[in-house]
């Protein structure tokens, strides 16, 4: 595995500057991600309007759509328009590891509770 | 673990001068405090999800909710919050241009790029603005009945279904009727003392007697819900005649509401939905205001060449990151709040 902890060169932010060929290729790519992320918003509203929610199978699939589209979109952001994708592999395990962690420790416990203050609000009214 | 060795020359070794992360100490600190930040709103929107699971009662629906635009009459529904969120989305890459032109030390760039991001952030926060004074508002208003009575309600395709409605079930009245409802009520509200300057109380007392004979034609069930709960078709259905005069008769005193605030609503029996919404959709617009001025303070120094004389535009890039998160925090109480 190649190690990425050794610094070879002046890579740091402040230094990284580009000529203006590059400049096109980084604008190519950045309005890629834009037509992305539109379009996804657009199938977002469009699937919100049309399916209605009645608790079905078919309603439970649909949630799932939307939040696998949200977190598509917010991956887009976080690693292209963040530059967190260009980072180096330390850095993005120490913004995205304990964020990661603690966020699906507060969902876990979030559901599980609200679980149980339905079935206590069932039982006890 | 012993008996490994690999071989690195002194130019390689990290020296302990510089960041091991290879970036500046700001934008590390950017990168955590934006770490803290999310792990907010990531608390804020699960306790949204936590309290809407809980919720005996039946939760509003977005599309149901908002489906209004500025200016026109009827029914668009999410067509204002598609607009905000691809303002927000446009903003952010007008951002990650203004951050590219940096990275060239363009500054002309800079400016043009920072500035119309800026433009952007003002048009979110008008947007934002005008939906918290529709859902302050509320299109008609609704109230409680005091007691269980069956009536006779259709649905849009002119199915007719006999509806047993429960002691305290909620219902709303047509945003028409509702308007000059409020109005009527606000009119009987003001103090008789206001006599003195030139004859509100007489105008007073008429719309008293008015507010008294006014009887809806309409009453319409279930306006914002659409989900089976506990087996229960909650569609929109509209009561007409003779039973919606039953309803109005059996209206529980003082239960009326218009729109949101923080103590009633209209959008459903339990407060949480309009708390949650105000809370968590101020915080965001609050973030989305301080990022603006951030914004024009940053876009002032790059006009007056500051970062041209520092040798880099770093700075583009940190306060890039702040506004980059914002727009990523709204994509998801798009998701939470209007979609799902």
């Amino acid at each position: 595995m190649e190690r990425d902890d050794l610094i070879v060169n002046e890579s740091y932010a402040l230094n990284a500057k580009h000529d203006e060929a590059a400049g096109r290729q980084i604008r190519k790519k950045l309005y890629t991600v834009t037509i992305l992320l539109t379009v996804i918003t657009l199938i977002e509203v469009l699937m919100g309007v049309a399916f209605k929610r009645n608790g079905t199978f078919a309603w439970e699939a649909i949630k799932l759509t939307f939040l696998v589209l949200t977190l598509v979109k917010a991956a887009y952001i976080v690693l292209i328009f963040m530059h967190l994708g260009e980072e180096r592999k330390n850095l993005k395990y120490v913004v995205l590891l304990p964020y990661a962690i603690f966020i699906m420790y507060l969902i876990f416990i979030g559901l599980y509770e609200g679980i149980s203050m339905q079935i206590g609000h069932n039982i006890f009214g | 673990m012993a008996g490994q060795t690999e071989h690195v020359t002194t130019e390689e070794l990290w020296g302990g001068n510089r960041s091991p992360f290879s970036v500046s100490y700001g934008k590390m600190m950017m990168w955590f405090f934006l770490v803290s930040d999310a792990l907010t709103f990531g608390g804020l929107l699960t306790a949204y999800g936590v309290i809407r699971h809980a919720s005996s009662e039946p939760w509003p629906v977005g599309e149901q909710v908002f489906e209004a635009l500025p200016g026109l009459h009827g029914s668009y529904p999410l067509v204002y919050v598609a607009l905000m969120t691809f303002i927000l989305i446009v903003s952010s890459v007008t951002m990650v241009l203004a951050v590219e032109a940096g990275h060239r030390m363009d500054k002309k760039g800079v400016v043009k790029w920072l500035g119309i991001t800026i433009i952007g952030g003002f048009f979110f926060l008008g947007s934002q603005a005008w939906e918290w004074s529709h859902f302050i508002h509320g299109s008609g208003g609704g109230f409680q009945i005091n007691r269980p009575m069956t009536v006779a309600a259709s649905d849009d395709a002119g199915n007719t279904y006999q509806i047993t409605l429960e002691n305290g079930s909620w219902v709303h009245m047509t945003s028409d009727f509702g308007h000059k409802y409020e109005h009527a009520m606000e009119a009987a509200e003001e103090p008789v003392s206001h006599d003195a300057h030139g004859g509100h109380g007489e105008h007073a007392a008429e719309a008293h007697e008015d507010i008294h004979s006014m009887v809806p034609e309409e009453i319409i069930l279930n306006k914002y819900t659409l989900e089976h709960k506990d087996g229960k078709d909650l569609r929109k259905l509209v009561v007409k005649g003779e039973d919606a005069k039953k309803i109005w008769s059996a209206m529980e005193s003082g239960s009326m509401a218009f729109g949101a605030n923080m103590q009633k609503n209209e959008y459903a029996i339990q407060q949480q939905y309009a708390n949650f919404f105000f809370f968590v959709t101020g915080f965001h617009g609050f973030h989305v205001f301080s990022g603006v001025l951030i914004n024009i303070i940053i876009w002032l120094m790059a006009v007056k060449g500051t970062f041209e004389k520092r040798g880099h535009y770093e700075m583009i890039e940190k306060i890039g990151l702040y506004w980059h998160f914002v727009d990523l925090v709204w994509v998801f109480v798009f998701t939470f709040f209007y979609l799902i």
